[in-house]
């Protein structure tokens, strides 16, 4: 600027204007870019949850079933006796997110889990008894291989942790509501 | 004209700094900056009227970044482009903020707009050596026409979808080709999706069409400099001051101003230029009982309904829109602003009447004293451009005009004090 600071007085009173009127046009600015920005963010109708129902009665013994819920793959499979123990006796030190296979289920034959991998999410393979299930005999993710075992938890990386549990309840013993934890 | 250096301002290394220099000598962006804030030398006596430009291109960036917000949650499918507006206005976070913005910015992107032009008419600022600088900021104001009516039919109403109907049946006037051609541009036998779609594609498109004009247009400004009220042209380093921090200050001073405005019609009154009936969604099966135009449309669609002929109406109001390239050389007068132009002075103002008169008759059904008197107001329209002012050029005896800025400044100011 062309005015000269005063040498006794350094700060001068176009400097306390300057500086208070920067300050309030610095706040108006961020209040008018907010709601743009924040626009961008889920709406209220895409934040709506949507809760769905499944009917467990069309998902044989060994078998699972993929349903859609808020755009996201849910896994839900009916696990063999023989899986459940698999899952159950399994190391917790072996495992590289531990967790107990009884904190993942709230009936040991149901098994519900986010159906994408934790790495970089894709849905992994092993919902028909055809597929591929990796060493675990869980899932085994077709992109970078992570593998997870028959209670979801990653057995072998690259994924980093478990398949994580939506939330969900029994309505009765056939029917499981997704997208709720209770009324 | 010459340029000239401010004398108080020499010019100073502005980049001390290694990395601005680094930069500078192979991006001249620090030069450039300086160069059109610093150094730009601006007439000392420009007034609160000059504040349009920067306005209009602070609007342009507005409508430019609150229409990219739109179109994330705006879909051009005729089954979904109204309800995804309603989502808008009720589902995204702040969506009813950022529609009413859009909404109002267009109406205030084109008061800003007219207020340029008729400021630009007043004081003669299209005039030699600024022909070029008012041409450019002719096709400005097209595309901005051609972007509004294609964002209007977007939200898929009643006004939206016959408005899209009669404006594109405007070409089936063209004589032989009329038909293919509206067939055309609207990619299919009627209005429908194909035309919603590429209405959209377009709507996007144009606006970044109008900065590279707007930069054209600053380009032809720095030229020769602004004009300014008195029109004389800059003569000595005295008439002039630097554009920072001087004409900064006085366009941010205005900036706030006009926001107060533009939010209090955002937050008190957002649906006051709108039209009721486009919050019906739209059914080609029935036109609503009356059509009319977004305002800045009506003066001209006055003049569409002035003709008594298809084909002649189509022709009226395009050369209500193209007689302003020839502004510059229909005006004969080598005088630039009114206040030196005594018989040209009162006429500009007849024409602003003539042009709200022709926007109120734009939106009266066309019969009995309306039609007569949207005639006789169209008449003057065009009578104004061709005769008039090529006339009162070579009649007027103009009174004398100061020999430069600082004598106008000196007579305002005794003026003033009587």
């Amino acid at each position: 600027m062309t005015e000269k600071k005063n040498k006794k007085n350094l700060h001068t009173r176009r400097d306390f204007l300057k500086l208070t009127a920067g300050a309030v046009g610095s706040v108006g600015a961020l209040s008018a870019v907010w709601p743009f920005m924040d626009s961008m963010n889920p709406a209220a109708d895409t934040l709506a949850q949507a809760s769905i129902e499944v009917d467990l009665t069309e998902i044989p013994e060994g078998s699972g079933k993929t349903v859609l819920w808020q755009g996201t793959p849910i896994f839900v499979r009916h696990r063999t006796p023989k899986e459940i123990e698999e899952a159950e006796k399994t190391p917790l030190k072996q495992l590289i997110d531990p967790e107990t296979d009884k904190a993942r289920v709230q009936r040991p034959e149901w098994l519900v889990v986010v159906g994408v991998c934790t790495h970089l999410g894709c849905v992994p393979l092993g919902q028909k008894p055809t597929d591929p299930r990796g060493d675990c005999g869980g899932w085994l993710c077709p992109c970078h291989g992570s593998q997870y075992d028959t209670s979801g938890r990653v057995c072998h990386g690259p994924a980093p942790t478990n398949l994580p549990i939506p939330p969900y309840r029994f309505v009765d013993d056939n029917t499981i509501k997704i997208g709720v934890t209770d009324d | 004209m010459t340029k000239k250096k401010h004398p108080q301002r020499p010019s100073r290394p502005l980049y001390d700094n290694p990395v601005s220099k680094w930069i500078d000598k192979r991006l001249p962006v620090f030069t450039f900056i300086r160069h059109s804030l610093d150094e730009y030398p601006t007439p000392k006596n420009l007034n609160w009227l000059w504040n349009g430009g920067s306005l209009a291109g602070i609007t342009l960036l507005i409508m430019i970044i609150s229409g990219i917000t739109l179109g994330m949650h705006y879909n051009p499918d005729p089954a979904d482009a109204f309800n995804s507006i309603e989502r808008i206005m009720r589902d995204v976070n702040y969506g009813w903020l950022i529609r009413y913005i859009h909404v109002n910015g267009a109406s205030f992107f084109f008061i800003l707009v007219y207020l340029h032009m008729f400021r630009s008419m007043y004081y003669g600022s299209y005039k030699a050596p600024r022909e070029l600088l008012w041409i450019v900021g002719v096709l400005i104001l097209l595309l901005m026409m051609a972007t509004a009516f294609m964002g209007y039919v977007l939200p898929w109403g009643q006004m939206s979808f016959w408005g899209a109907k009669v404006i594109t049946n405007l070409f089936s006037a063209i004589p032989v080709f009329g038909d293919s051609i509206v067939q055309w541009l609207l990619g299919g036998p009627n209005v429908d999706a194909p035309t919603l779609h590429r209405f959209f594609v377009l709507h996007y498109l144009l606006p970044f069409l109008i900065v590279a004009f707007v930069a054209i247009h600053l380009i032809c400004l720095h030229q020769f400099g602004s004009n300014n009220p008195s029109g004389v042209e800059v003569k000595k380093s005295e008439d002039q001051i630097p554009f920072h921090p001087y004409y900064t200050v006085k366009d941010l001073y205005g900036l706030t101003i006009y926001l107060l405005v533009f939010a209090g019609f955002v937050f008190f009154a957002p649906n006051f230029f709108m039209e009721a009936v486009n919050y019906n969604p739209a059914n080609p099966l029935v036109t609503p009982p009356h059509i009319a135009p977004e305002w800045y449309f009506l003066p001209f669609y006055a003049i569409l309904r002035s003709f008594p002929d298809k084909l002649g109406g189509v022709i009226g109001m395009f050369s209500a829109v193209s007689v302003l390239f020839f502004l510059p050389w229909l005006d004969r007068s080598k005088i630039k602003s009114a206040a030196y132009r005594p018989m040209f002075r009162p006429l500009f103002w007849v024409f602003i009447l003539n042009c709200l008169i022709l926007g109120w008759i734009g939106q009266k059904p066309p019969q009995g004293w309306y039609l007569i008197i949207g005639r006789l107001a169209t008449l003057y329209y065009f009578a104004h451009f061709l005769i008039i002012l090529p006339v009162v050029g070579w009649l007027e005896r103009p009174l004398t005009v100061p020999s430069s800025i600082s004598e106008y400044c000196k007579r305002e100011h005794n003026r003033r004090k009587k």
